[in-house]
């Protein structure tokens, strides 16, 4: 695909929104936030629970929050591996399990009908209130992981995201992989795994996201019995803020790559900062955009010097990075970095013209159906909804919100924000 | 498609099920070309694709990669939009756009809200005659070709090693060239050679037009015609077949690339559906991939990743959907203190336990179930749909072969599941590609504060 790698992008961390759906939420007895939103016309449902037990409660133990979630489906209550995924699968249901730098969640996909739904659900509620963690199982996936970890190893990209995430984020709990490192991993023992569980995969910490078709009675049933399982438990503590940016630095990591992968940014915002709107409308022109950003033109469609060239605010709990990337072949990686900064310098110093801030609403605004036009699309951006506590309106309000945007209010945030010389520049690949 | 890795697309989706429930309407104009539309109301959105019967597999030797080449300068504009416009006013319109390139087909498509339906056809019917080539763009869009190159296949040792590997399985069926082309191939393309190629290949009686979406059928072919029924039809002249010669015996080859894991890839040569006289056995391959691999239940899964623990990760998979005929893939990822000859022997016992034995009864109804649930999850996307109908009638199978799919898989036995690894998981059909890591040299420089090192 010619620019799938920014498609992708632009999908997972462009600012979401909807209108059409109309999201309910309630307290479940437990304390459980629910949010359900109704549609109408496939026979299917999306059931996520989400708890803040992302990488970042890892503390020093990194990776503890990936492989806790990775041995859900190895064994739950009276069922081993082969037991849990055949009652997923014999009713066509689909079992899933993640974990980012906030959250971790399971989730089950199935269709509507009552014999098959319900099996599918039984089984995610054993797996949610009593996983098994027993010791083959742990060491086998322990094993998996340090492979995967391995495997990374491999990829100048992956490294070049390490770097960065460490480089700005220093001893902040966002600084470190989700998937861990071998140093950590290696040294885990199943007793770690059910501490972490026991703490983190209780009521109060849990959110529940229902989409599909079906009525709010269902939904209400669905999420009691997802639920009730699970101890009340308490809220982890907030996280710490993450210190402010300071000077940039650059890094080189040597690789024996035909191209050098540049990963450059900062400490950038967080999901209800108050420049959110002004960085989000500005980031789409500079960055964000796909095909037509200034980034793309500069880099790829004036010089030919990349792929793909984007930047993008990744709004997490507390700030998340700002990052700008490219990939080129070694011997112009000097060039490609210079035009990258020059784009960014250009643009906090002058802002973006009227006619280009125009432009971008009507892109953000005239595609606004489409940011919710399926089932998929909208448990993930409800979950966002009420993991983030935005309000359920959010959405709602979201292209007003943009409209309000102005030449002066980004040239201002990007000014305060996004000074060049505070942003760090990373690259691995060859001489 | 062009970042294919063929292999990633079969291993996760390998039962993608291609059915559904919901009327499609055909409308051929007298120019040629076919437009299929679907109907999907359930958000005020739509997707306008455009399907080329062009590809990698129709590339002779010495331009590998022109498909993929013209795919990124169909972006560079025309006499009426000049470069940049088309994404300009797409972009404009709220519409996200994009191409992609397969070994079998060319396409490219918008998604929009529904009233913007126009804008995309009004443009992509503009391009499909009147291409301006320019030799500078040219030089500019090889080295972003060149470019995705490295970062998808030369960078990536398992891409790579699949290119080495498609290479050595096929002898003289163009399914041996990469997609994105050879390098030095892609180094020499002339603006003559595209276009050739464009003149040769875009035009109304060698595409399909595919709109899935809030639309009305009648509304959609009136607006088709409009834009499309007035460029003229092309000669098109059929395709040489290029038929793969018979494997004569196991063929295997060792690829040494700085890696960090070891990885084993095996594939063995089947028919799809266009090229089988029993389309049953096709059907039959589809579900011994999900036997094998079709979900964490399915016997790679269960035998080699947590039985035996022989794997960190395996998986199988098979496309019944391309023009000409392919492999069956399996690979594998073997676990600490394993190699890829104990993997290599493990995944033939299980071969051969699908040749001597008949699969349970309870596996089948899994995989039957899947079938039938993906092909209500599949409608989830509007982009999706649209996907298999493009492709389905693009390749050559037809688009009426989509809903056909569930029932066909339906009547599938645990003999012909049986008889199809019989006939045709046999040691004389396989591939076989190790790949054997070498060090990776790696080091970290010192840190400088930034500011002294780039001057503007």
């Amino acid at each position: 695909m010619r620019i799938k790698f920014i498609a992708l992008l632009c999908l997972l961390f462009s600012q979401l929104a909807f209108s059409a759906a109309k999201i309910e939420s309630w307290q479940s007895p437990e304390g459980s936030s629910v949010f359900f939103v109704e549609t109408i016309g496939l026979p299917m449902v999306d059931v996520r629970v989400v708890f803040d037990a992302g990488s970042a409660r890892d503390g020093y133990q990194y990776g503890i929050s990936a492989l806790t979630s990775a041995l859900f489906d190895a064994g739950a209550g009276e069922w081993n591996a082969d037991e849990i995924a055949q009652r997923f699968e014999s009713v066509g249901a689909r079992f899933g399990a993640g974990v980012s730098k906030d959250m971790s969640w399971v989730s089950v996909r199935s269709l509507t009908d009552e014999k098959l739904l319900n099996k599918a659900l039984k089984t995610l509620s054993v797996i949610l209130s009593a996983p098994s963690f027993n010791e083959a199982d742990f060491q086998r996936e322990k094993n998996r992981t340090l492979a995967g970890l391995k495997h990374r190893e491999e990829s100048p990209a992956a490294l070049a995201r390490i770097e960065f995430f460490k480089t700005l984020y220093k001893d902040h709990p966002y600084a470190h992989p989700s998937s861990g490192v071998v140093e950590t991993v290696a040294g885990f023992l199943v007793e770690d795994l059910r501490a972490f569980y026991q703490q983190y995969y209780v009521a109060k910490n849990a959110k529940v996201i229902i989409v599909g078709d079906i009525d709010k009675k269902q939904a209400e049933q669905i999420a009691q019995s997802l639920v009730s399982g699970l101890r009340a438990g308490v809220k982890p503590e907030i996280l710490p803020e993450v210190p402010v940016p300071t000077k940039g630095v650059t890094k080189h990591i040597k690789f024996p790559s035909s191209q050098t992968h540049v990963l450059a940014g900062l400490v950038g915002m967080h999901r209800k900062d108050k420049d959110y709107l002004s960085l989000y409308v500005g980031n789409h022109i500079l960055g964000g955009s796909g095909l037509v950003s200034q980034l793309f033109a500069e880099v790829r469609e004036k010089r030919g010097l990349a792929y793909s060239a984007y930047s993008y605010f990744s709004p997490l709990f507390r700030k998340g990075p700002f990052t700008m990337g490219l990939q080129t072949r070694n011997d112009q990686t000097k060039q490609a970095v210079d035009v990258m900064q020059t784009t960014l310098k250009n643009f906090v110093n002058n802002g973006p013209t009227e006619a280009a801030l125009i432009a971008a609403k009507k892109n953000i605004t005239g595609g606004f159906a489409m940011r919710f036009d399926t089932n998929s699309k909208l448990v993930s951006y409800v979950s966002m909804i009420g993991f983030y506590q935005l309000p359920l309106d959010y959405l709602d309000t979201f292209q007003q919100r943009v409209e309000a945007v102005t030449v002066a209010s980004i040239k201002d945030a990007f000014s305060r924000r996004v000074q060049p010389k505070n942003i760090n520049t990373i690259t691995v690949g060859g001489e | 498609m062009i970042f294919r890795v063929i292999l990633l697309a079969l291993v996760f989706m390998p039962m993608s099920a291609y059915s559904s429930n919901v009327k499609v309407h055909e409308r051929v104009f007298s120019n040629g070309l076919k437009v299929l539309v679907k109907e999907d109301h359930r958000s005020p959105v739509v997707v306008s694709q455009i399907w080329y019967k062009v590809g990698s597999s129709y590339e002779p030797g010495g331009i590998t990669g022109i498909s993929h080449m013209l795919e990124h300068m169909m972006f560079k504009g025309t006499e009426k939009y000049p470069a940049g416009e088309f994404s300009r006013i797409v972009a404009e319109n709220g519409g996200n756009e994009n191409a992609f390139t397969g070994r079998d087909y060319t396409a490219y498509f918008q998604t929009m809200e529904k009233s913007r339906l126009e804008v995309s056809f009004e443009l992509e019917a503009d391009r499909m005659r009147n291409l301006k080539l320019d030799a500078a763009e040219l030089k500019k869009e090889l080295e972003v070709v060149t470019e995705e190159r490295r970062m998808r296949t030369d960078d990536k040792p398992r891409s790579k090693m699949q290119e080495f590997f498609m290479a050595m399985a096929f002898s003289n069926s163009p399914y041996k060239n990469p997609v994105i082309g050879w390098p030095s191939d892609i180094a020499n393309y002339q603006v003559d050679d595209l276009q050739a190629w464009y003149q040769l290949w875009y035009a109304p009686n060698n595409a399909t037009l595919v709109v899935v979406g809030d639309v009305k059928a009648e509304e959609v072919f009136v607006l088709a015609e409009k834009y499309f029924a007035g460029i003229k039809m092309s000669e098109i002249k059929p395709i040489k077949p290029q038929a793969e010669i018979e494997q004569k015996g196991v063929r295997k080859t060792t690829i040494k690339l700085p890696a960090k894991l070891p990885y084993l890839l095996m594939g063995y040569k089947v028919p799809v559906l266009n090229s089988i006289e029993d389309e049953s056995e096709a059907y039959a391959l589809e579900v011994l991939a999900g036997i094998l691999d079709g979900g964490s239940s399915a016997r790679l899964a269960s035998r080699l990743v947590r039985g035996q623990q022989l794997a960190v990760s395996s998986g199988a998979g098979y496309s019944m959907m391309s023009r000409l005929p392919e492999l069956f893939m399996l690979d594998a990822t073997p676990a600490e203190g394993k190699t890829v000859f104990d993997l290599e022997y493990a995944l033939k016992q299980e071969i051969y336990e699908l040749q001597r034995e008949l699969i349970s009864e309870q596996e089948l109804q899994r995989v039957k179930a899947q079938v039938l649930a993906s092909a209500v999850y599949e409608r989830d996307s509007n982009f999706y749909q649209a996907m298999q109908l493009g492709m389905l009638e693009t390749v050559g199978v037809g688009w009426e072969k989509v809903a056909e799919y569930v029932e066909k898989v339906n009547q599938i036995t645990a003999e012909q599941v049986r008889d199809v690894a019989r006939k045709y998981l046999v040691e004389e059909k396989l591939n076989v590609a190790y790949l054997d890591p070498q060090p990776i040299k790696q080091q970290k420089h010192r840190s400088k504060v930034a500011g002294g090192r780039h001057a503007h």
